[in-house]
């Protein structure tokens, strides 16, 4: 009788503590499924090796300002220039590098310099002039954009030196002896393996489950309730699998893109800096209740023109890899790309009326949209039903935060 | 008075309402108006950027056909407006009009209904004098005309000067009806019905020693917020000891949170001039975070909109105002943030699962207690405590009762603001009272009674 009354009460728990992470549970359950979905539709392309290098490329600047968005939403902002801002990096580097001859490295901190004073200017406005940002970077979108067709004059400019390329195109080189590989390869039946890939693979799934134990020995300790086991251990399996399997699979092709890495430490730093940092906690309270997080001593504008400034670097960055990666300028890039960026956010959990929001699910998000990108392409579907199908699905998610917020009061 | 007005619909109170010997059953606002009760709440409900004549037939509109008759519309608030008094074109925007003249618009839309019964809710409390008078005579043009007006008001001066009968109600029940008709009715009666006499060992007992003069403000000036020509407080002076608790009485209106919000981080008004000095030195209060360092904290009256981050767990809410206290270069220590919030939770008997616990699952009373945590973890010297214990339950109210005590025992210094004058008599060693902007007497607890802070109020 007992027994069973304990069983009783251990499901409610569980049932319970789904129904209240139902969001980040659902998010990457989707993702999977989705995976799953168009693997089997594209008859096993989307997770060739060459297939997922494309997919973390192609995705590459979305994450990376996805990032900076996060930040600005959760501070109760938006910020409509970034696809623009991106555009104009990107042209400066060309007219910079190809037209001008300036060494590259010294470009790349020139433009990353300029997406900062772009992202300080309408900052400015917005924290201390309290012009809605809306208002402010809707004006950016079109003055960007209309400076980056200048800067051009209406040509592609390209192609760029091979050091700039491999920002976007390169791969880290292996470290371990090539001998290694070589062994290895015949295990997988493939040419050649790169033991790296393979090793931070391993190395960042031990990492995942590590930290995860130990948060929950951390909990424990302190009689917080954390995850139930049986949530915890999926959880983790999921995310531990996926990266021995992609990193597997990356490096049965040609290793670690650059830019992956670029993107995992800016996520990690990122992460780091929103969940354990007394700057991270400001934000989310400046976006949770503007006025007491004033009244408690933060200085909410400083904050919100930081969170703008920081978005512009990260648009600089995204910038930089675009054009590294077509290895051209031209006019177009970035063209609505914003949009793309915020469905990304939106459909990684945050709210429109900011204070809420994870880096871990905008990346999530991001790769979602990736995915579904990039599943239909291969499927030939029609760009016309790509875009009706991502703004469904963007719908659907914000519907399923709003059903959800409403349904536990 | 909502009920009256139908916004607490028949059936969600108890007792009955008749209304020209019937029984009264209102479902709505738009039901009693039908009937001809209009109410005209004291924030005035016109939207600014329209015109006079759009917010006197805001929702009510001259229309054939779902297509505004403008002619017949500004003919139509042209003559109300002159039975009201208010020489303005109807095509002049809300806006532009001061707070006198909007309060006259809202008495034209009334009108414009057809209003039997008038209800107007401290329709004076931001009137200049000849505006008061002016409306207080227009009421009694009203009245001329068979049209019945119920005022609500402190100004016991206005009250005198045009009500036939008075009602005082006192904590949600009627204390006495007086009428003017039979006797003249005196000041003094009101403001003893007022009062009433029920004094309890409501409050815990404190030892009262006063130290070393603590914060002293002076000469302390704001102007209004968004009006720079209305001065909201006038020179105000205020000293409060070590292990003081010393009381702010006033209406709701008078200045009061104005004044402490203005000190603290000037998070109030404009122009201010003035000095605050703690421990007998100058401080700089200009921005929130000085005035914490310099050791003052501010609980707001308003603990829903300013005071807490409802939508994150208590433990996110108590460490706001001194995350430097749970972190070391920048970086939490969520383990020692965790277990501060515990501290609190235990000291304060906040009531609640975890600190886990979103702040908006709370009940009022640990709502409040989140609060006074998250500024007792900020250690200040000078706690200023607007509205303690509004919207809270008697043991609760107990529980803060206590805490403040314990304050003062520790040798802090106590600015406590409170509607409640049972509350300020039984908890305070001095009270200062304010009205219109103006310190205008000071108590010590010996002195006061309710009857020495009220009539210093309406002595005015």
């Amino acid at each position: 009788m007992a027994l069973a009354e304990n069983t009783g009460d251990a499901k409610q728990g569980i049932g319970a503590y789904l129904l209240a992470n139902l969001r980040e549970y659902g998010l990457l359950a989707a993702l999977v499924v989705i995976m799953i979905f168009f693997q089997v539709v594209t008859d096993g392309v989307l997770l060739k090796p060459v297939n997922i290098t494309n997919l973390l490329l192609q995705n590459s600047y979305i994450i990376i300002m996805a990032l900076g968005m996060l930040i600005v939403i959760v501070a109760g902002h938006i910020d409509l220039s970034v696809g623009s801002v991106m555009g104009f990096v990107g042209a400066l580097a060309a007219v910079m590098i190809v037209q001008l001859g300036v060494n590259w490295l010294l470009t790349i901190l020139v433009c990353l310099g300029v997406g900062a004073v772009i992202g300080a200017a309408q900052g400015y406005w917005v924290a201390y002039w309290k012009i809605p940002s809306f208002i402010v970077t809707l004006a950016g979108m079109l003055v960007f954009r209309g400076l980056s067709l200048w800067l051009l004059a209406g040509q592609s400019v390209g192609p760029f030196p091979k050091e700039f390329q491999t920002i976007a195109n390169g791969f880290v080189p292996d470290v371990f002896p090539a001998a290694i590989g070589q062994s290895l390869a015949p295990l997988f039946d493939a040419r050649q393996v790169n033991t790296l890939a393979l090793v931070t693979g391993v190395v960042a799934a031990a990492a995942v489950i590590w930290s995860g134990m130990r948060q929950r020995a951390r909990d424990k300790a302190y009689g917080v309730e954390g995850e139930p086991t049986p949530f915890f251990v999926a959880r983790t399996a999921i995310i531990a699998v996926a990266l021995v399997f992609i990193m597997y699979k990356l490096s049965t092709f040609r290793g670690l893109p650059n830019v992956l890495i670029t993107m995992g430490v800016l996520t990690l730093i990122y992460a780091f800096l929103t969940e354990k940092t007394t700057l991270g906690r400001r934000i989310y309270a400046l976006g949770g209740n503007a006025k007491a997080a004033k009244l408690s001593g933060i200085k909410t504008e400083r904050l919100t023109f930081l969170a703008f400034l920081n978005m512009g670097i990260l648009a600089a960055a995204a910038g930089l890899v675009f054009a590294a990666r077509l290895n051209t300028a031209t006019a177009k890039a970035g063209f609505g790309l914003e949009l793309d960026v915020i469905a990304a956010v939106f459909i990684g959990g945050a709210s429109m009326s900011g204070g809420v929001g994870k880096i871990m699910g905008v990346v999530v998000g991001a790769f979602l949209m990736g995915v579904l990108n990039n599943g239909m392409s291969i499927m030939g579907l029609g760009i016309d039903y790509q875009q009706m199908i991502k703004g469904l699905v963007l719908l659907a998610a914000v519907i399923f935060d709003v059903y959800n917020k409403s349904r536990q009061g | 008075m909502k009920v009256l007005s139908g916004v607490y619909p028949y059936g969600s109170y108890e007792g009955e309402i008749h209304y020209d010997g019937q029984l009264a059953q209102f479902r709505d606002i738009a039901d009693s108006e039908e009937k001809g009760i209009i109410i005209i709440h004291q924030e005035l409900a016109l939207v600014p950027l329209l015109s006079i004549a759009e917010n006197v037939f805001l929702g009510n509109e001259r229309a054939k056909n779902g297509v505004i008759d403008w002619n017949e519309t500004n003919r139509r608030t042209g003559e109300l407006l002159r039975k009201v008094g208010l020489r303005e074109a109807p095509t002049t925007l809300v806006d532009k009009l001061g707070v006198g003249k909007q309060q006259l618009v809202e008495i034209a839309k009334a009108l414009s209904k057809e209003v039997r019964l008038l209800i107007l809710d401290e329709p004076t409390a931001a009137l200049s004098e000849s505006d008061s008078q002016a409306l207080l005579d227009l009421m009694l043009e009203l009245k001329a005309q068979g049209v019945t007006s119920i005022i609500i008001s402190h100004k016991l001066n206005e009250v005198r000067r045009i009500a036939d009968s008075v009602t005082v109600i006192r904590d949600g029940s009627t204390v006495s009806t007086m009428d003017a008709r039979s006797q003249p009715i005196t000041e003094d009666a009101i403001v003893r019905d007022m009062v009433g006499r029920d004094m309890a060992h409501r409050y815990p007992e404190r030892e009262r020693r006063a130290g070393d003069v603590l914060m002293q403000v002076e000469n302390w000036n704001v102007f209004h917020a968004e009006h720079a020509d209305r001065q909201v407080i006038h020179g105000a002076n205020l000293t409060v000891r070590a292990g003081e608790v010393v009381g702010i009485a006033g209406l709701m209106g008078s200045g009061r949170t104005e004044l402490a919000m203005s000190i603290f981080g000037r998070s109030y008004g404009q122009n201010i001039s003035g000095t605050v000095r703690l421990k007998g030195k100058d401080v700089d209060v200009s921005k929130v975070d000085r005035a914490i360092d310099a050791g003052l904290a501010y609980v707001t009256e308003d603990r829903k909109s300013l005071g807490l981050i409802l939508e994150e767990p208590i433990v996110r809410n108590v460490t706001l105002a001194n995350l430097a206290g749970v972190s070391s270069g920048g970086i939490l220590n969520e383990n020692e943030e965790n277990a501060v919030s515990e501290r609190y939770r235990k000291a304060m008997n906040i009531r609640t699962p975890s600190v886990f616990q979103k702040v908006v699952n709370l009940s009022g009373g640990n709502q409040q207690k989140v609060v006074l945590s998250k500024w007792l973890f900020a250690e200040p010297e000078v706690l200023i405590l607007d509205e303690p214990t509004r919207g809270i339950d008697v043991g609760a109210k107990f529980e803060i009762y206590g805490i403040i005590n314990e304050l003062s025992a520790q040798g802090k210094g106590v600015l406590m603001i409170s509607s409640e004058m049972p509350e300020l008599l039984g908890m305070c060693d001095r009270i200062y009272v304010m009205n219109e902007g103006e310190l205008v007497g000071e108590l010590t607890a010996a002195e006061a009674s309710q009857e020495r802070i009220m009539s210093l109020i309406v002595t005015d």
